[in-house]
């Protein structure tokens, strides 16, 4: 009986969460011309849509934008972030900690509070729509997480490992890339993940400092082509249908990862 | 290798260095910005001429004379507060009931889950499908349950579109706060379950004696993680409505980004940003301290 009652509960859940989805798929694969409601399925499945969408919304360069931008943060992030929490984990001084203390505070920092001279600060120099511009931000909001991860990680692992390999003559920077760097590879892919689903669905720096379309990524090319379109709510559905596709796939084929990337970098926060 | 050198290179504070390139950043682009932010809120300036007039703190008087101003706060603790309380109380529901010995759970969980890696604007723009007056599935659907009910303009009041949006912003991020829950659920030791039935309690006595407390660590993240993040909603306002009709649904955020883009009001924005920041880390760090004491007591 209360058995009965808790599948109930969980298909209705699942009824719930699958069916935006239903309507998505519904309204995408409907041409402009069928009125029918959102609820009925297509009585065919029309692809113009999609192409469309693709060519209106610019989505080949947006794709294309978004794998570099992604691609630029991840790597950088990863990079720096191991780099500055090995001292940190290792190296206690009171110096030191005052550095993490600050790196900490940041996470708190949200973006859109110091957007305005962010902006002018980017404007000034990179400029906007550029590739540096969006990146140097983004990596500057990713790292905080980051070397706070990396930093409870290597504090987790062995001192005697840096003490043996100091006694065999090894130098503090060879320790860290011949003994530390090979043993963080867990913590770096859940960073992967964090940083990478971050700044993949990032609409706020985005929408900001990127404002010629052949920049644009996925999400502000979307929000460009819904304003533009929004007649044609056919094609924004396609839209987004395709802006949704590269990380829903891999997060079926990866559900474990995805789930500790992201619920670690929020566990720990 | 040179003597002197090589003891350098083994000292410890000569690793130092390698944060150097994070402090870099986080001065370039996080603190600098930050005290220019304080500088521009007391400018007038149209965000992108050479000239500006110092106005001291009219920027801030204004702000606090302004009923959009006041509109914004209330939304804004609405999606702060709405969504935390939800996604807790729905998302402990969730976790406990999806940490029963139920087959097919791992499914739910993969479902409840998805919605986290999709953009918060397509997901906005997803539900705007449901919402949108003419042709939504919600009227499509009322009108199916009884035909002659006149359609509902959902988006068009700030009375629906806020709770709406709060609604959406919810079950979007909602699987988070569910597998903090379980891996929660999941730490504590079954022994202190045992004990309880050997104590006589039963059902929600040992839910609130013996689950809450030890959940307590997960409830301090879960809270702190919501509130920020509902405080600071910036995506799903924009995609659903952009904080129209004119400001009845905007966050301080979105409502920052008209006056800066917009209304190309630098300093007033500047001075919002300001305020919503104080805003966030007092909320943040009083809820902190607080629910630290709460788990020490329990």
């Amino acid at each position: 009986m209360k058995k009965t009652f808790m599948y109930i509960t969980m298909f209705i859940i699942t009824i719930i969460y699958l069916v935006p989805f239903y309507i998505l798929l519904n309204v995408a694969f409907k041409p402009t011309t069928d009125t029918s409601s959102f609820w009925v399925p297509p009585r065919q499945f029309y692809l113009g849509n999609f192409t469309n969408a693709w060519i209106n919304a610019k989505l080949s360069r947006a794709f294309i934008n978004n794998i570099i931008i992604t691609f630029c943060v991840v790597a950088v992030v990863i990079i720096i972030s191991s780099c500055a929490a090995y001292p940190l984990a290792r190296y206690r001084t009171k110096l030191n900690n005052i550095v993490y203390m600050l790196c900490i505070s940041c996470i708190v920092v949200p973006p859109l509070t110091i957007l305005v001279p962010l902006y002018k600060l980017i404007v000034d120099t990179t400029g906007t729509s550029t590739y540096l511009g969006i990146i140097l931000p983004h990596i500057a909001f990713q790292l905080p997480m980051a070397i706070f991860l990396y930093t409870g990680f290597i504090s987790s692992l062995s001192r005697e490992l840096d003490e043996a390999a100091l006694i065999d003559g090894c130098s503090r920077f060879s320790i860290f890339y011949r003994i530390i760097l090979p043993l963080l590879k867990p913590v770096t892919a859940t960073i992967v993940i964090f940083v990478g689903v971050n700044v993949w669905n990032d609409y706020t720096f985005s929408v900001f400092f990127l404002q010629k379309p052949s920049m644009y990524t996925i999400t502000v090319g979307l929000s460009q082509f819904f304003s533009q379109f929004s007649n044609e709510i056919n094609w924004v559905a396609a839209g987004c249908l395709l802006g949704m596709l590269p990380l829903t796939t891999l997060y079926m084929f990866m559900q474990q990862y995805f789930v500790k990337g992201l619920t670690a970098g929020a566990v720990k926060g | 290798m040179n003597n002197a050198f090589a003891k350098k290179l083994k000292s410890p504070s000569v690793l130092n260095i390698m944060y150097i390139p994070a402090l870099i950043f986080f001065v370039v682009f996080i603190f600098y910005p930050f005290v220019k932010g304080v500088r521009i809120s007391f400018l007038e300036w149209n965000g992108y001429s050479q000239n500006s007039r110092w106005v001291g703190l009219d920027n801030y008087k204004r702000m606090f004379a302004d009923p959009d101003f006041y509109t914004t706060v209330k939304n804004t603790f609405i999606y702060g507060v709405g969504s935390t309380l939800f996604q807790n109380v729905i998302g402990l529901a969730f976790a406990l009931l999806l940490d029963q010995k139920l087959k097919g759970k791992v499914f739910v969980r993969t479902v409840v889950y998805l919605p986290v890696m999709i953009s918060s604007i397509i997901m906005g723009y997803i539900w705007y499908f449901f919402f949108k007056y003419d042709g939504g599935a919600v009227n499509d659907l009322i009108r199916f349950i009884s035909a002659d009910t006149e359609p509902i303009d959902w988006l068009a009041s700030s009375d629906r579109s806020v709770w709406i949006i709060t609604f959406v912003n919810t079950l979007q991020y909602l699987g988070i706060a569910m597998m903090i829950y379980i891996a929660g659920l999941q730490g504590i030791s079954k022994d202190y379950y045992e004990a309880a039935y050997i104590d006589g309690a039963k059902g929600f006595s040992v839910f609130k004696n013996v689950t809450l407390p030890l959940l307590m660590p997960s409830i301090t993240v879960n809270i702190i993680l919501n509130i920020i993040g509902g405080l600071k909603l910036f995506d799903v306002i924009m995609a659903m409505t952009s904080g129209g009709p004119g400001y009845s649904s905007s966050s301080i955020s979105t409502m920052m980004y008209q006056i800066y883009f917009v209304r190309m009001d630098a300093g007033y924005a500047a001075a919002m940003g300001n305020f919503m920041f104080m805003m966030i880390t007092v909320i943040s760090m009083f809820l902190l301290l607080y629910l630290r004491k709460k788990e020490v007591e329990l």
